[in-house]
């Protein structure tokens, strides 16, 4: 890499801090479209292994379909397709409503093989004692998933926060947008698209690590 | 060929502060079939693997035909030899697994031919044509076109010892070859060596089947403790051990 | 009913609109095809040299290539591909969209199709490998005739799903210009008044590309499922 023209390197506060004022709705679109993504999979879950005719039939579609399509096709839609039926959104909750549909699929598939891993025993052992099906979910099955379920949910949320970054596509203020404006603005483009990655690193590295360290404890219980 | 086929010279093996081989000699003629027995952590397996380097010595020296083995002498010290010509060696030396580790995805008759025509660089049809041979040997050539999962242990093993001969070694080496099998599938793996020793095979064989080392062996050697403890023919070693440490370990395989 | 009438109007409109979106759609999944298989090819390469960096025995190596699974799995895909579109002009690199497209998200991929790797070849057991070094052969020829067609078959699966996903990231050479389908199906929704219509077509097209490997995916699960391969310990 040659010189940094002028005052390049001495910028690097500047920039980091529009950055990371990005970085803020990098992680308010994230928790946003993670809520949907979490409640619809377990609503979608719980339809999966319900006995209602095609409810089956229709969460396996649904997940295929969000499993299949970009998140930035899914974002689009929600977007600009749905002005065509007067639905406006702005960038943000159309961020988060994009991306959690599409989350929810993958929520949908991870709470479903949470759940089929201790279905059958565990169910049975609590009705044997006397609960009902109800109770059963709530202190039997539930908690458990939730234990096995954690390190892949990790890992999704890790995916879903790189995935904000299709937000700027549609001008939501998150951090690869406002890098874009910056590099317009300042033409010092490899450096604060650099930048950019070591701030998305940072982001990700210590949640990785995290996730790690739940999947070692998980396997140990195992 | 004057002088011993295979010879070991003051072999030690550690595996960090634990002391495996505590300088092993060994002398093999060509022709001549020596079973290696003694209790479990004797260090008869390190030994066999060492003669192959599979393990390296942590001292002591290695000759097959004369040839030093994993070593080269340069001015007088001894300096490691290179993964090429080490690769070159393990061709004259034929290995059989315990486990048999053939490769799951080829054909008993691929699992054969690799090592003719990738590694000693015989054309196709004729490497293929040397396994099938081979396999016809080990009375597997019926089952050339199976995979190792649809084979039995004994079967699996046989294939083994065929993939070691289609390198036509000088010298086999058996490690427990049928430790790992159902005892009803033994038989079939020992018919086969009996078959290459009386073939006139130099072979080492590490084996718990004391009956089966005295027919096929013309040299037993007893292993206790990292160390050789007694050597000389299945008579006089099995019938007539001189040490008591022997002969306790014979004791102990009444069925022996 | 009042739904169904609604329902039976938005397809309507495809028909119309078949003359003159198809062939510009078309057009648009060639290019499309072109960057994702470029970009899986070229993650291919990388993934197999970076696992084979981290199995090395030699310290540097090991590290660097843990190094470079970190970060193309820390980063988002679209990020380097700005990087890599954008960000070099100044010094002089200019690259266009689709060979960006394709060095970026080949690179993205590599971070993940190298752990896949090498998750594969740790897989293979060292008794075969050593089985390998008895007939003589050496590392590299044990790589390659006895721990990479086995490793490759256990990959196979994840390796379907990263194309999967390579397909669904190249929708991100949109936004740096490559004429794939979202960038078409963005154009078409701003001039025409359709948006919802060709968006739809769009996300259906990658539905219909990504479908067959979905199956293909769990076809081989379950096949492996039953046995592959006998299980030597």
């Amino acid at each position: 890499m040659e010189a940094k023209g002028g005052g390049g390197i001495d910028n690097i506060p500047y920039y980091l801090g529009i950055l990371l004022q990005g970085a803020g709705i990098t992680v308010t679109i994230t928790l946003g479209a993670l809520a949907i993504a979490v409640v619809l999979g377990l609503v979608l879950a719980a339809f999966k292994v319900s006995r209602i005719p095609f409810a089956r039939g229709f969460v396996d579609i649904y997940v295929e379909i969000f499993r299949d399509i970009p998140p930035l096709t899914s974002l689009f839609i929600i977007y600009f397709g749905l002005t065509y039926i007067g639905i406006r959104l702005d960038p943000i909750p159309a961020a988060i409503v994009g991306l959690g549909l599409n989350g929810s699929a993958y929520c949908a598939e991870i709470f479903r093989s949470g759940f089929a891993a201790l279905h059958h025993g565990q169910r049975e052992a609590a009705a044997a004692i006397g609960m009902t099906p109800g109770m059963a979910m709530r202190h039997v099955v539930l908690p458990q998933a939730l234990r096995i379920t954690l390190p892949p949910l990790g890992n999704y949320g890790i995916g879903l926060l790189k995935d904000t970054a299709v937000a700027s596509a549609v001008a939501a203020p998150e951090i690869l947008y406002r890098a874009r404006n910056l590099a317009t603005e300042t033409f010092e483009t490899p450096l604060i698209y650099l930048l950019v990655a070591v701030l998305y690193f940072c982001l990700t590295f210590p949640l990785a690590r995290l996730v790690d360290r739940l999947e070692r404890k998980r396997r140990s219980w195992s | 060929m004057d002088g011993p086929l295979l010879k070991t010279e003051g072999l030690c093996k550690d595996f960090g502060p634990l002391r495996v081989l505590r300088g092993v000699d060994l002398a093999l003629r060509q022709g001549q079939k020596m079973a290696l027995v003694g209790p479990s952590g004797s260090g008869k397996t390190t030994l066999l693997r060492c003669i192959n380097r599979l393990e390296v010595p942590s001292a002591g020296h290695i000759r097959l035909d004369g040839e030093l083995i994993g070593e080269k002498l340069d001015n007088g010290r001894y300096v490691r030899m290179s993964e090429r010509d080490l690769a070159r060696q393990r061709m004259e030396m034929g290995f059989v697994f315990q486990n048999f580790y053939l490769w799951p995805h080829l054909t008993a008759l691929e699992n054969v031919a690799l090592g003719p025509w990738r590694v000693r660089g015989l054309p196709r049809e004729e490497a293929f044509h040397l396994a099938r041979n081979v396999l016809d040997q080990v009375h597997m050539g019926h089952k050339a076109g199976e995979y190792p999962e649809r084979l039995s242990g004994g079967q699996q093993q046989r294939v083994g010892i065929a993939r070691a001969l289609a390198q036509q070694p000088k010298l086999l080496l058996f490690d427990e070859p049928t430790s790992a099998l159902d005892p009803e599938l033994v038989g079939e793996v020992l018919n086969v060596i009996h078959e290459l020793a009386q073939e006139g095979r130099s072979m080492v064989l590490v084996t718990h089947e004391i009956r089966f080392a005295r027919d096929v062996a013309d040299e037993i050697v007893f292993m206790d403790d990292g160390v050789i403890v007694e050597q000389g023919p299945p008579a006089s070693v099995l019938d007539q051990p001189k040490h008591e440490r022997t002969r306790r370990f014979l004791g102990q395989l009444r069925t022996g | 009913m009042k739904a169904l009438e609604n329902l039976a109007a938005f397809f309507a409109v495809y028909g119309g609109k078949w003359e003159s979106w198809s062939g510009e759609m078309w057009r648009a999944l060639i290019v499309t095809l072109e960057i994702t298989g470029g970009a899986f090819a070229l993650g291919l390469v990388i993934g197999l040299i970076v696992a084979v960096g981290r199995l090395s025995t030699s310290r540097l190596l090991s590290n660097l290539s843990l190094a470079y699974v970190e970060i193309t799995r820390g980063v988002p895909a679209l990020a380097i591909l700005f990087l890599i579109y954008f960000g070099l002009v100044p010094l002089g690199v200019i690259i266009d969209a689709v060979p960006a497209a394709i060095i970026g998200l080949g690179l993205s991929a590599g971070g993940y199709i190298a752990e896949i790797f090498r998750a594969g070849i740790e897989a293979t057991h060292k008794g075969q490998r050593e089985a390998g070094l008895a007939v003589g052969m050496t590392g590299g020829a044990i790589y390659r005739y006895v721990i990479i067609p086995q490793a490759t078959r256990i990959a196979l699966p994840p390796l379907l799903n990263t194309l999967i996903s390579v397909l669904k990231d190249s929708s991100l050479a949109s936004l740096i210009s490559a004429p794939d389908i979202m960038l078409r199906a963005k154009d078409i929704s701003s001039t025409e008044f359709l948006p919802l219509h060709i968006l739809v077509l769009a996300g259906f097209m990658y539905f219909l590309l990504a479908l067959p490997l979905s199956f293909a995916v769990r076809i081989l699960e379950a096949r492996m499922r039953r046995g592959l391969g006998a299980r030597l310990t």
